[in-house]
């Protein structure tokens, strides 16, 4: 049986990665050029990391589904980035920044490599200026920052609305110099589709090329995936169309295993869903939640009346509105993290306040205007005010927002160590598609960071540990049985896929499973629907194999394929999800189980049974999974109930 | 809403491709416009027929993926968006609406409405950023950097590399993608030092791609869903002409 083993160094909790980095073992240079690196997925955490390889003299092969490695969908990251810096003088520390994170996360995270995430976060803002990054700044010419979710100082730096964006285009310059040199190798519209294990170590990928659909071979000493999150499990979210959580579904059926995949992120604030055509939900950033008000009518007719369009929000009376984060967190206000923020719309619309159609709530900015002049908020938010009115028709600066949470993130994924290599021996998982930094919670901005962070700064490092034993290993081709092997369930699964012609389309299976699994698996979940869950989706499962229409053919550009086997994967992902969410008897960050919640409504944690990593092994199709736990412990930090009240 | 659409069908990059004409019935006007393109694959797909290719990710404009040229325009009708953005609110009942991929040289068609613009990485491959590697360099506040400045390097890095300044120009000039990369490094402290280098290499390859010259019609800024201003272009052509001056 596998275990976990974190292998989280020795010493203080400050001292710990420094202690990492000074004793292990590095690869010389003339060694590095003679060392492959699959890296697969070109994000933040993938770009950042096939860069910083390739400078150190690694020779890397990456891989994206997109056409051009700059489209990865951290480039829609819209707030911001953390870093302690302390630039604003308002007590920052390395140490609050590792505190807020780990306290945000519901202490469900381990605190080394949180930590860790801290101490770099500042080395971040420093690489992104070198690159040419245009964070925002003050008149002074240094840099500016604004607040977020979940802290008491302002931390987070910024490129308009567009920080997501400025980072990936760093980062993806970095990689097109790696690129011009020729130590990175790049693969674009490459879907990859299995790993390739010999004698339990991980040594290449099976790709899709999406053009030609032509089935490929691609060896390495290392294999790294960065392929994001499985947001679009629920068919509706803030995911890219094409973001999937097949790379990690795979490695995680040839036994790396995926601790955590209940723990979804749902965001505040998104656009309300407003049709039954709709194929994805727009965010409007956190960052809105600095200066906007959100609130719903205190009356319920007055709720009725605007659902009814009889009333305009604003016509509602100061004094007839309910500010209920203000109300009922006040230390925190508006700015109460994530989960809090979605759990609050959900109890307020649930209990008939709701506007628009019912599932939306205002974030209004009536307040800030008059506060700060409309000039400022629009030179703070114009972009943003610009797509929900291009996406609403409805002018922000004149009437409130309309939000609702939407499935925005996931923190669970493949487990890691320390040194973010999962179960299976040379493959590594960074960024969101692993699990490690964000406990049951992820803070506001702290997404980029923590992409990068294992990018630029970590797993450059780490991966180190593992490839000192491979020098030795020659450049091998992927002339051997188990290639063989791995292309053969690859092409079995496609030709299968193209051989059910059946009579739904895959958007309507894709729809009828997401739009279950919200319901079943969202934002607040109870053991009798998890149970139903399990049930119905693997007969969801079925129904999908033995009815999924895919038109066209294997061999050629075939969008309908792609999801196809994108889809099959999601649906199995749903599974777990129910199951892990099944399994943990308590409600804590992002998962919420009803049955567990205070007298006030608030999230029930139960520490001394659930103070775990649960991490799943595959047992093999149609069985049950295994599970393990990996046990959090404590040193540094006093575990508290999350109190964003006082 | 009823529509008429005519939408470019090519099987792939070696066969000829052509219009088919289909008729789509009952679309809301809140729909975006990708979405109707999903109403109408969907139908194509109950009747067995293939789905009408087109790129696409974060519908949400910023991913640069999506590029449409539609009834004429790159990104449609409406102003200072992408296609994904675009709602069906901006059309009227009855409309036929011309579908086309982005039609330039340097971008060839994969498929239906799919172009090939690799072109533009390999400009962004030939110089593109600043010479750093991770580690080494300075606090992120040593270089002070005038807000001004700052704030013009965003307007020129906005750029999604959508394409729709080639797909307007009439010489398919990527003038407009080149100066914003070149202008935005130029403005900053950190990409002064290798600016030479930069605006040679990038024009070199840009010229030896088959992109075309710019003679300052300007449509490239009417359709940039960035609003990417030609005042780049006129800083990429003082930083070109320094740079073999100088």
């Amino acid at each position: 049986m596998a275990k976990l083993e974190s292998k989280i160094p020795e010493g203080p909790l400050a001292e710990k990665w420094t202690n990492y980095k000074s004793n292990q073992r590095l690869v010389n240079p003339a060694n590095k050029r003679k060392l492959d690196v699959i890296v697969v997925g070109t994000g933040l955490a993938g770009a950042s990391a096939a860069s910083s390889l390739a400078e150190m003299g690694f020779k890397v092969k990456a891989f994206c589904y997109q056409d051009s490695p700059r489209r990865a969908h951290s480039i829609a990251a819209q707030g911001g980035i953390n870093a302690a810096k302390n630039y604003q003088n308002d007590g920052d520390s390395v140490y609050r920044l590792f505190y807020d994170t780990i306290k945000g996360g519901d202490y469900r995270a381990r605190e080394a490599n949180v930590y860790r995430l801290a101490e770099v976060s500042n080395s971040i803002i420093d690489q992104c200026v070198a690159q040419g990054v245009p964070f925002a700044r003050e008149y002074g010419g240094l840099l500016d920052n604004r607040s977020f979710g979940g802290a008491q100082v302002s931390r987070t730096f910024y490129a308009r609305g567009q920080t997501g964006q400025q980072l990936l285009l760093g980062a993806y310059s970095a990689l097109s110099r790696q690129i011009d040199k020729k130590n990175v190798e790049m693969f674009t519209r490459q879907e990859m589709l299995d790993v390739v294990i010999i004698d339990g170590k991980a040594r290449g990928i099976i790709t899709r090329n999406m053009i030609t659909g032509k089935i490929e071979r691609f060896s390495a000493h290392a294999v790294v995936i960065a392929s994001g999150g499985y947001g679009n499990a629920f068919f509706l979210s803030t995911n890219a169309m094409g973001s999937n959580g097949s790379a990690a579904w795979q490695i995680y059926k040839k036994g790396a295993m995926f601790a955590n995949p209940s723990f979804v992120q749902i965001h505040p604030t998104c656009i309300p869903v407003h049709g039954k055509f709709q194929s994805k939900l727009t965010l409007m950033s956190e960052s809105l939640r600095n200066d906007g008000r959100i609130w719903v009518p205190k009356k319920k007719e007055d709720a009725e009346a605007i659902r009814d369009g009889k009333l305009k929000p604003t016509e509602i009376k100061e004094e007839d509105r309910d500010y209920y984060l203000e109300r009922r967190y006040p230390a925190f206000g508006n700015l109460v993290p994530r989960d809090v923020a979605s759990r609050a719309a959900k109890e307020r619309c649930d209990a008939g306040f709701g506007v628009g159609t019912g599932l939306a709530v205002y974030l209004d900015f009536a307040d800030a205007i008059q506060r700060l002049g409309k000039n400022v908020v629009e030179q703070r938010y114009g972009n943003l005010f610009q797509m929900y009115e291009k996406i609403t028709d409805d002018n922000p600066y004149e009437t409130p927002m309309m939000i609702y949470p939407a499935i925005h993130y996931t923190m669970g994924g493949t487990w890691v160590d320390y040194e973010l290599m999962t179960t299976v021996p040379g493959l590594f998982s960074i960024g969101e598609s692993n699990f490690s930094d964000h406990g049951a919670n992820r803070l506001g901005a702290s997404a980029l960071m923590q992409g990068l962070a294992d990018g630029y700064f970590v797993l450059p490092y780490t991966i180190q540990n593992y490839l000192s034993d491979e020098i030795m290993t020659p450049r091998f081709g992927t002339d051997t049985k188990e290639f063989e092997e791995a292309e053969k369930a690859v092409t079995d699964k496609l030709s299968k896929l193209m051989a059910v012609k059946g009579s739904q389309s895959v958007d309507a299976l894709h729809r009828k499973f997401g739009l279950l699994l919200w319901d079943l698996v969202g934002m607040a979940r109870n053991k009798t629907d998890l149970e139903k869950a399990v049930k119905q989706f693997a007969e969801l499962r079925e129904e999908f194999w033995k009815d999924v229409r895919v038109t066209g053919t294997q061999d050629e550009l075939n969008p309908e394929l792609e999801k196809a086997s994108r889809v099959a994967d999601f649906i199995e992902i749903g599974e777990l999800m129910a199951r892990d969410a099944l399994m943990r008897e308590e409600s804590c960050g992002g998962h919420f189980r009803e049955e567990y919640q205070t007298e006030e409504g608030e999230a029930l944690r139960r520490d001394d049974e659930f103070m775990f990593v649960g991490a799943w092994q595959y047992k093999g199709p149609g069985m049950e999974p295994a599970l393990h736990k990996e046990p959090l412990n404590y040193e540094f930090v006093k575990v508290q109930t999350r109190n964003y009240k006082k | 809403m009823d529509l008429t659409l005519k939408i470019w069908r090519q099987e792939n990059a070696q066969t000829k491709g052509k219009f088919v004409t289909y008729e789509i019935k009952d679309i809301s006007p809140e729909a975006s416009f990708l979405e109707m393109l999903d109403i109408l694959n969907q139908q194509l797909i109950d009747k067995i027929e293939k789905p009408v290719c087109f790129d696409h990710d974060c519908r949400e404009g910023i991913c640069g993926a999506c590029g449409l040229y539609i009834n004429g325009r790159p990104h449609g009708p409406d102003s200072a968006i992408t296609t994904c953005q675009l709602h069906m609110r901006k059309f009227k009942d009855g409309d036929t609406i011309v579908i086309e991929p982005w039609r330039a040289k340097p971008f060839p068609i994969i498929k239906d409405l799919v172009v090939d613009r690799t072109a533009f990485d390999a400009i962004i491959q030939a110089g593109g950023y600043v010479s750093v590697n991770t580690g080494g360099v300075p606090d992120a506040n040593a270089i002070p950097i005038k807000k001004e400045n700052a704030e013009i390097a965003m307007d020129a890095a906005a750029c999604i590399g959508c394409g729709a300044c080639v797909a307007a120009c009439k010489n398919a000039s990527a003038m407009l993608f080149v100066s914003a990369k070149v202008s935005q490094l130029s403005l900053l402290p950190q990409g002064r030092v290798e600016a030479k280098e930069r605006v040679s290499r990038m024009v070199q390859k840009m010229d030896s791609l088959g992109f075309g010259n710019c003679t300052n019609t300007g449509a490239c800024e009417a359709e940039c869903p960035k609003e990417i201003k030609l005042t780049h272009i006129s800083r990429l052509n003082r930083e070109y002409f320094a740079a073999k001056i100088f």
